[in-house]
């Protein structure tokens, strides 16, 4: 049987956690296919076709699949579904929005964020925020999956050549519309794809004083994160947080500053390579997961850190 | 309009989970258990569409032990009219769950259900899709702001690059994200007055679902531990083992 991964996309390119998935598809074996639905999509398809691994791109190209709205989304899926042993989305707002609709739909279990493969049947998946490691196993004809990109590696976006193929059936099922949407404006690494990652919490006291990080950010082309804390006081957008609620990242270097390290915040961070924390309460929980903690005010240190980097 | 609500007993957030000696699961006993905060969020804002007129009943549905009763008297006491408890088995999986409320559902005839986007045991993510699905009803995921007029109701969402807005018939199913209100604390009184208030108890056979899963738990470990760190005394010297110990820079 052939796995079906469903690609992450914005109608003109390929967002990378699609080939973080595309790793983890690979260790449930089988022929891989990547379903790629939304409109005027074409790019997108042939960059999936060069995706290492990748034998056959699916493309549903319709305005119903435009902004990927999880009634259209998962029939689509469903019904393509059916002849998959597994079907494999990124655990990003828009697989997790669609996929348990898809799973209902196919009256089957879903299995989320996973963070390892063990065997076709069996996956690793954290709970309880990140305190306890569950390992699992589906005896479910199809098993549907959602993937943690920060637990597997990127796979290559050169080097194959699948076949294209049209789907022609188009799924409206008309409860639903598009309104708007507001996108935040970065030029920065995106935080989940980051190498580097510089985060502030409630300690920064207010949003003009993350221009401090920010500057340290462009010196190491590092993305700027937040603890809850930080975006429940207003300091900064809601798509900066980092932790259980927000994203989960696992750069090679992840800063905090000002950040008390919550367990909500640990769980979206703790799996970084080197945690850097800068802190002036020497008693805080951050200091227990980071390889160099720093005890000093940061309005100091920070400026001192940016000028010597 | 009738909205219900769908909570969960978790343990509290405040609590670090520590996994069982045999590792067969995380241990829950003597443990102290709360709403799952997600829930309150969920309780909250149908609580203010009732408030502002929106909605004319507040249901609040919980599955699991007879302890979960603790957590709909919570509801009760936020604001929510009457509680229903499913009998059932607190370790569930979400399709299981969503199969139930959407027995429940079918039963109350809700314009719109109300649940929050993940329970933070579980860290699942998927009853409110999946009840959405069952129904066939559109879903409003990890809305930060919900507008009801018309027939219609707009969800801002969260998501990864920003804000979403869709518009979706009612009948509708939404859940919760964190921004979505700030839930209100239960006054003593209330707290009083919600021991008398309605709470009907439903079996799974009442509901008529057989509660099967194809997902078995084969086990739960502790999490690698991280080394303990060193402390450095100033920036030259984190920048120094930055550069040099971890080649991060």
């Amino acid at each position: 049987m052939a796995i079906l991964v469903i690609a992450e996309h914005d109608n003109s390119t390929l967002k990378g956690a699609t080939l973080n998935a595309v790793t983890a598809a690979t260790q449930m074996g089988g022929d891989l296919h990547v379903l790629v639905a939304g409109a005027g999509c074409g790019a997108v398809a042939e960059e999936a076709a060069k995706v290492a691994g990748v034998s056959k791109v699916l493309v549903a190209d319709a305005a119903a699949y435009e902004h990927q709205l999880a009634e259209n989304m998962s029939k689509l899926v469903a019904e393509l579904g059916k002849d998959y042993s597994h079907i494999v989305a990124p655990a990003t707002t828009t697989g997790k929005n669609f996929l348990p609709r898809v799973s209902a739909l196919l009256d089957v279990a879903q299995i989320s964020e996973i963070t390892a493969v063990e065997s076709e049947n069996t996956f690793q998946r954290p709970i309880y925020a990140g305190n306890a490691i569950a390992t699992v196993e589906s005896l479910d004809p199809i098993k549907v999956i959602t993937v943690r990109g920060t637990a597997f590696d990127a796979a290559a976006a050169e080097g194959g050549s699948a076949a294209v193929e049209a789907v022609g059936t188009v799924h409206d099922a008309g409860i639903s519309s598009f309104v708007g949407e507001e996108v935040a404006v970065s030029d920065r690494p995106e935080l989940t794809a980051a190498k580097v990652v510089i985060s502030g919490g409630r300690g920064m006291g207010n949003g003009e004083n993350f221009a401090m990080l920010e500057a340290i950010a462009d010196k190491l082309g590092a993305a700027v994160g937040a603890s809850r804390a930080a975006v429940d006081a207003g300091f900064v957008p809601n798509d900066m947080q980092v932790g259980q609620t927000g994203k989960i990242v696992a750069p090679e270097l992840y800063i905090a500053v000002g950040i008390s390290g919550a367990i909500q915040h640990l769980a979206g961070m703790k799996d970084s390579k080197i945690i850097v924390a800068i802190n002036k309460d020497e008693e805080a929980p951050i200091f227990s997961v980071a390889d160099y903690g720093l005890v000093a005010d940061l309005f100091e240190a920070v400026p001192e850190l940016e000028q010597k980097l | 309009m009738k909205v219900l609500v769908a909570v969960k007993r978790v343990i509290d957030y405040n609590v670090k989970a520590r996994v069982k000696a045999d590792n067969t699961d995380v241990d829950l006993a003597n443990v102290k258990m709360a709403l799952n905060p997600f829930c309150e969020i969920a309780i909250e804002e149908a609580v203010r569409m009732k408030e502002s007129g929106i909605a004319d009943e507040v249901v609040v549905v919980s599955i699991g032990t007879k302890q979960c009763e603790e957590q709909i008297r919570t509801a009760l006491a936020l604001g929510a009219d009457r509680g229903i408890r499913v009998d059932a088995d607190a370790q569930m999986d979400p399709l299981s769950i969503a199969k139930l409320l959407a027995k429940v559902t079918e039963k109350e005839q809700p314009g719109l259900v109300v649940l929050g986007k993940q329970a933070i045991d579980s860290d699942n993510n998927q009853t409110g899709q999946m009840l959405a699905a069952l129904m066939g009803w559109p879903q409003g995921t990890f809305a930060s702001e919900v507008n009801v007029d018309a027939g219609k109701v707009n969800v801002t969402r969260e998501v990864d690059g920003g804000l979403q807005t869709v518009a979706l018939n009612l009948p509708a199913v939404v859940t919760t994200d964190l921004r979505l209100n700030e839930p209100r604390y239960a006054s003593l009184p209330n707290i009083m007055k919600a021991k008398r208030k309605p709470l009907e108890t439903l079996s799974t056979d009442d509901l008529g679902v057989a509660v099967t899963s194809a997902l078995t738990l084969l086990k739960v470990e502790t999490p690698p531990e991280r080394q303990a760190g060193i402390r450095v005394s100033s920036v030259d010297e984190l920048i120094d083992k930055l550069k040099n110990d971890a080649k991060v820079l």
